[in-house]
């Protein structure tokens, strides 16, 4: 089937200002990617799974310019013992970059293709898996023209998180990265990543967790007002595996970040969070899509958006219950404090369910601060800006406390004191 | 201390008087109680007083120590010294009852120009004066009164109060939903912190916690007006005779 006019231009102009990386065990997967996102299109204002998001700036064939975030404050998890892979502009600094070996894990480079990798079973293909019901067409693009990215085969319990540190450089840079995760039975890892990235980034993380395997994820957007960002996690859980992934993003007019799980083997857990600090010209996208298909799973999403000065916040979220995944216990929340009438949060929770016996629950609110909480505290001696920003921290805690590690909670809330601390100048 | 002259209050969101000419004095050391039936306006005028929003002050005055309250934040007042233990104390979720009382201390202190205490002595501080409230330390741990019961809602606020050292503390129906071992302790906590330079104003509706905390004055509220003041006895006789014969008398 043709693709409409409007859409098949802006692919046409996209696919035009990209070139197809070099060859190496990954071409294939590129090629069967590229395929893909002839045939679906990049995704147009009228799509559907795009109402609430316009993706015309993600889409364009050139990146708008985003001004670079000046500021000395310290980064996040720079207090944090790990193994640091660093990118500038979604380009990797060996310099920067600690050497990538560590007990447990095997870390490669997508950008080093060699002709036969472990990877090449799992890249673009739980992309390609995620791609129904629902296309996700900027993952098949990043698939086809990533650039780099890492490669790791977890094998046993990795002592220290891995941390991929993305730093922003040039107004007019536009990386494409796609990490490959393989936590193999037995395995356990935790993977930080922070930074900017780029003027506009397209980032895939494809992670397969095996049976018992456990998979952590840390990650903290933000800092520069002007950057934008379209991020895809494909995830796999086998039997028994726990999968945690947490989100803060602070600043950035837009971003989109979608997280696909498929639960595959009995008794795994999968828990998607996310905290957003918004302020004035700032988009921020949560589109969850998680799919039972296994018995006794649990899966949690938990999603708090602060939004303020017309900011806007989107939770897309939906669980789907497979016929036969009896025992599942599925719970949603996303839920919005908006400081100012100028804001919004647009809300499409979902579920979907084919089997019987099964306790899912969702949620979503968007509120005021309290008034009788802030004057309680102020009446305590707490000056306004000071009770605010309690209640603020105290409104996105259910989501940071979905982070296992406590020092990394710290990590997390520390960030937002900092980010508040800057916004009330 | 606290002086409340011809104080008048409206609602903002509908034009109804609620106090109609309050006129109080509070001095330093003595221990005031305003008793008076439900809806007579004693909660209202402890919440203008501490600086609510939704109330008008259409005339009069309130100062305390002879600093003018009423054109103040909520929280310039309770840097002032003023304190308000609420009647019913409000949950809040996410923030820790520790981090908020150290929070608490910290901005007054600072308002006021003192240096701020140091960790280490505000957990020697609160551990004592919590102890001696009987409350333990997965109450301190706890998020600001979510899920505790009356009386522990109740406990924590002179736990609040005993922390912050106010010059002159309103206590409205503290004493409501404690048990008899707890309006003890409670009695103990308020009468630990009476002295010289402090004035307490008790809003109760029974002679039983006014047994523990003595009062110097006791004022009967109606329809937004004090409309009799005694010592100690009148609390007595509103206990055996209740409010009609005053009502009356004033009618
Ligand atoms: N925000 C409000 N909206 C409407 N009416 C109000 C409001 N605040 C107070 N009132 C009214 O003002 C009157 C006084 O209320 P207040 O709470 O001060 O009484 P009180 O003396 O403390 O009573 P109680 O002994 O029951 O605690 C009541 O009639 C009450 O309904
Ligand atoms: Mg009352």
């Amino acid at each position: 089937m043709a693709l409409p006019q409007p859409k098949q231009t802006a692919t046409d102009a996209r696919l035009a200002a990209l070139d197809l990386p070099e060859g190496g065990w990954s071409a294939p997967a590129r090629q069967s990617a590229l395929a893909r996102l002839q045939a679906m299109g990049l995704p147009g204002a009228r799509d559907e799974y795009w109402k609430y998001t316009r993706p015309d700036t993600l889409v364009a064939a050139e990146a708008p310019t985003a001004a670079v975030f000046q500021g000395d404050e310290p980064l996040v998890f720079d207090g944090v013992e790990r193994l640091k892979i660093v990118f500038r502009d979604g380009v990797f600094d060996a310099e920067a970059s600690d050497p990538l070996a560590l007990e447990n894990i095997e870390i490669a480079r997508l950008a080093d293709a060699a002709d036969i990798h472990w990877a090449q079973d799992l890249y673009g293909k739980l992309e390609e898996d995620g791609q129904t019901p629902v296309e996700r067409p900027l993952a098949a693009l990043n698939t086809t023209f990533a650039t780099d990215g890492i490669l790791m085969r977890v094998t046993g319990k990795v002592s220290k998180p891995v941390a991929l540190i993305y730093y922003h450089e040039s107004e007019t840079s536009d990386a494409i990265l796609h990490h490959v995760v393989k936590v193999e039975e037995g395995g356990d890892v935790t993977v930080l990543e922070n930074g900017p990235a780029a003027a506009r980034f397209n980032k895939v993380m494809e992670v397969d967790v095996a049976d018992g395997a456990g998979f952590h994820h840390i990650r903290a957007q933000g800092r520069d007002h002007e950057r934008r960002a379209a991020t895809h996690i494909f995830a796999r859980l086998g039997a028994e595996s726990t999968f945690k992934t947490f989100t803060l993003t602070v600043n950035g007019v837009l971003t989109r970040n979608e997280c696909v799980v498929e639960l595959t083997g009995d008794d795994a857990v999968c828990h998607i969070a996310g905290a957003c600090m918004g302020d004035g010209d700032f988009h921020h996208d949560d589109t969850v899509f998680v799919t039972h298909d296994a018995v006794n799973c649990e899966s949690r999403q938990v999603f708090k958006k602060v939004l303020r000065n017309g900011a806007t916040g989107v939770f897309q979220g939906k669980i789907l219950v497979k016929q036969g995944a009896q025992k599942t216990d599925g719970y949603q929340i996303s839920q919005s404090l908006l400081l100012d009438e100028d804001s919004q949060f647009l809300a499409k929770p979902e579920l979907e369910i084919y089997a019987d016996d099964v306790a899912c629950s969702h949620g979503s609110t968007s509120g005021a601060i309290d008034e009788d909480g802030l004057f309680y505290l102020r009446a305590r001696g707490l000056p306004r800006g000071i009770a605010e920003d309690l209640l603020t921290i105290a409104f996105i805690a259910e989501a940071v406390q979905e982070i296992e590690d406590e020092s990394l909670q710290e990590e997390i809330v520390g960030r937002v004191e900092a980010w508040l601390l800057r916004r009330r100048g | 201390m606290l002086e409340i002259k011809n104080l008048q209050v409206k609602l903002e969101e509908e034009d109804k008087q609620i106090l109609k000419g309050v006129n109080l004095t509070v001095e330093a050391g003595k221990v005031h109680a305003i008793m008076g039936p439900n809806g007579s306006g004693k909660s209202t005028l402890s919440y203008v007083l501490s600086g609510k929003d939704g109330y008008v002050v259409t005339e009069g005055e309130a100062t305390l120590g002879g600093e003018d309250i009423l054109e103040m934040e909520p929280e310039e007042r309770a840097a002032a010294g003023l304190f308000l233990a609420f009647q019913y104390p409000v949950e809040i979720p996410g923030v820790g009852n520790m981090t908020f009382l150290r929070t608490a201390v910290n901005a007054q202190r600072k308002a006021r120009g003192d240096e701020e205490m140091s960790s280490t002595e505000f957990l020697k501080v609160v551990r004592e004066k919590a102890k001696s409230l009987k409350i333990d330390a997965e109450m301190l741990k706890r998020p600001v009164n979510v899920g505790f019961s009356g009386g522990e809602k109740k406990r924590n606020e002179i736990l609040q109060m005993a922390m912050l050292e106010p010059k002159m503390c309103i206590l409205d129906e503290t004493d409501s939903g404690l048990d008899v071992d707890a309006m003890k302790l409670v009695s103990d906590g308020v009468n630990a912190l009476r002295d010289e330079g402090r004035g307490f104003l008790v809003i109760t509706h029974y002679q039983r916690l006014l047994d523990h905390i003595k009062p110097d004055v006791v004022h009967i509220m109606y329809d937004g007006r004090i409309i009799k003041t005694g010592g100690p006895e009148l609390a007595l006789e509103v206990e055996t005779q209740g409010y009609a014969h005053l009502i009356e008398e004033e009618a």
